[in-house]
């Protein structure tokens, strides 16, 4: 090489060629994994699904449960109809992300300050709701979103609800950066536990109480200890998402038999 | 066939002579952030070593060319490119993982280790060595990250590798985890320990009082 390495002609040279190859190197592994990352993330979300509603053990065939136990719609929360998914824009109901559209003007309203008791923001106009069958095809489970702000951050979680659309089955937070130990035993199993058989509503309204002190044993759940900011944020979470602003009206509907 | 002295010290001698976070305090950051679970640790470590691996051997295949006036700039593009696809494969081949680590894959860009080696090594020595003094540096992060993995999970969360091994007083077990562990700062004590240790060891490591 008898040409000088620092003249501005080869310094271009390199520049160029190196960030022509790196683009293509880069792009080339994006695209060409892209279809196993999307399957990935539609796998989780099926899992958590399968979690919140108590059917996950390690042997489960997540896919083959899913498929033929779960079935997924979307609901509009304020006409309260089942809608498909082309309505929304999407191409099928398991594609679509009701917190990823919340945001966006044609298809999330933001909330006003005295109604956003969870810190979220906007509210996705249309929601997804999973309906578990049991053998005879009957819905045993309706899983449905919640998230809310905690310690640190929202915390996106699925509730798992009875068909009387009142008793909860299970409940698991599957994203939140809350402190490992503390606000992060929002995920433990025997925390989870606690929720199962405990009734949201008491005369129509929302009774489901994170509290130190546990008196109505059919509404409260003993708050965790060292997190009282995050079991404040599930409080609020549960107030919002089960009162009358989100799904306290859809889940009224729901129970005069629109289940089946 | 033997390995010659240079291979041997190159490729072994940063685990314990010339550690990369020990002696050189590099890369502190992330060992604070992925060291929780001893899977996490696992996986940041593999990834951290084949980054530094290959970057220090692209680097060094083109040193000759790489004009000196923007040679940093030209280290930051080979490495960040690096690093995206190995985000990328772990999104694709270890979703769970890639969802804990998430950030942290992210800023093995900005790991001193990596940036350090390209500079001090990878600019005027052969791809071939310059690949091994990647992976030595590597194993050298790895062997301080274990550590205080094994550490941090089992003290910690009683557990290694997800496997719990001390049952949890919260479960009706016996041992109560020592919640500082499972926090972050707990790996600046654990480091500053294993430093010590190290340095009553070898004596050379100590630096000269100003």
């Amino acid at each position: 090489m008898a040409k000088n390495k620092d003249s501005l002609g080869s310094t271009l040279f390199v520049v160029i060629t190196l960030c022509l190859v790196c683009a293509i190197f880069v792009a080339g592994s994006a695209v060409g994994l892209k279809p196993l990352q999307q399957k990935n993330a539609a796998l989780d979300m099926q899992r958590n699904v399968l979690d919140a509603a108590g059917l996950l053990t390690p042997e489960t065939d997540v896919i083959a449960v899913f498929n033929e136990r779960v079935e997924t719609r979307l609901v509009d929360l304020q006409t309260l109809e089942f809608v498909d998914a082309a309505y929304v824009g999407a191409r099928s109901a398991a594609e679509y992300d009701p917190i990823a559209v919340a945001k966006k003007a044609e298809l999330g309203k933001k909330l006003s300050k005295d109604v956003d008791i969870a810190s979220i923001g906007s509210l996705e106009n249309v929601t997804k709701l999973y309906f578990i069958k049991d053998d005879q095809g009957a819905v045993e489970t309706v899983v449905v979103y919640i998230r809310g702000y905690g310690l640190w951050g929202t915390m996106y979680g699925l509730v798992a609800v009875a068909p009387d659309m009142n008793t909860i089955k299970g409940f698991k937070f599957y994203e939140h950066s809350e402190t490992p130990g503390l606000g992060g035993e929002i995920q433990n199993p025997s925390w989870v536990a606690k929720w199962q058989g405990k009734e949201i509503y008491d005369n129509g309204k929302v009774a489901l109480k994170v509290t130190k002190n546990v008196t109505r044993p059919a509404h409260d759940i003993d708050a965790l200890s060292g997190a009282t900011l995050t079991s404040n944020g599930v409080d609020h979470t549960v107030n919002f998402w089960f009162g009358e602003h989100a799904y306290g009206p859809l889940f009224d509907k729901l129970r005069e038999g629109e289940l089946n | 066939m033997a390995m010659s002295k240079e291979v041997k010290e190159v490729l072994f001698g940063p685990i314990i002579a010339n550690n990369p976070i020990a002696l050189q305090i590099l890369g502190i950051c992330s060992a604070l952030a992925v060291t929780s679970k001893m899977e996490n640790t696992v996986v940041m470590c593999i990834a951290l070593t084949l980054v530094t691996a290959f970057s220090n051997f692209f680097i060094s295949l083109i040193r000759n060319h790489i004009p000196s006036n923007v040679r940093i700039i030209v280290q930051m593009t080979i490495i960040a490119s690096l690093v995206i696809v190995v985000d990328q494969v772990l999104r694709a081949y270890a979703y769970n993982i890639a969802k804990e680590l998430s950030v942290f894959v992210g800023l093995i860009i900005t790991n001193c280790i990596v940036m350090g080696r390209a500079e001090a090594f990878a600019m005027k020595s052969p791809p071939g060595l310059s690949f091994l003094d990647g992976i030595g540096n590597g194993l050298g992060y790895s062997f301080v990250l274990l550590t205080v993995g094994f550490i941090r999970e089992l003290f910690g969360s009683g557990s290694l590798f997800g496997y719990q091994i001390l049952s949890l007083a919260s479960e009706g077990g016996w041992y109560q985890p020592i919640g500082l562990l499972v926090l972050p700062p707990s790996a600046f004590f654990i480091i500053g320990g294993f430093i010590w240790v190290l340095r009553t060891f070898r004596k050379e490591q100590v630096e000269p009082k100003e």
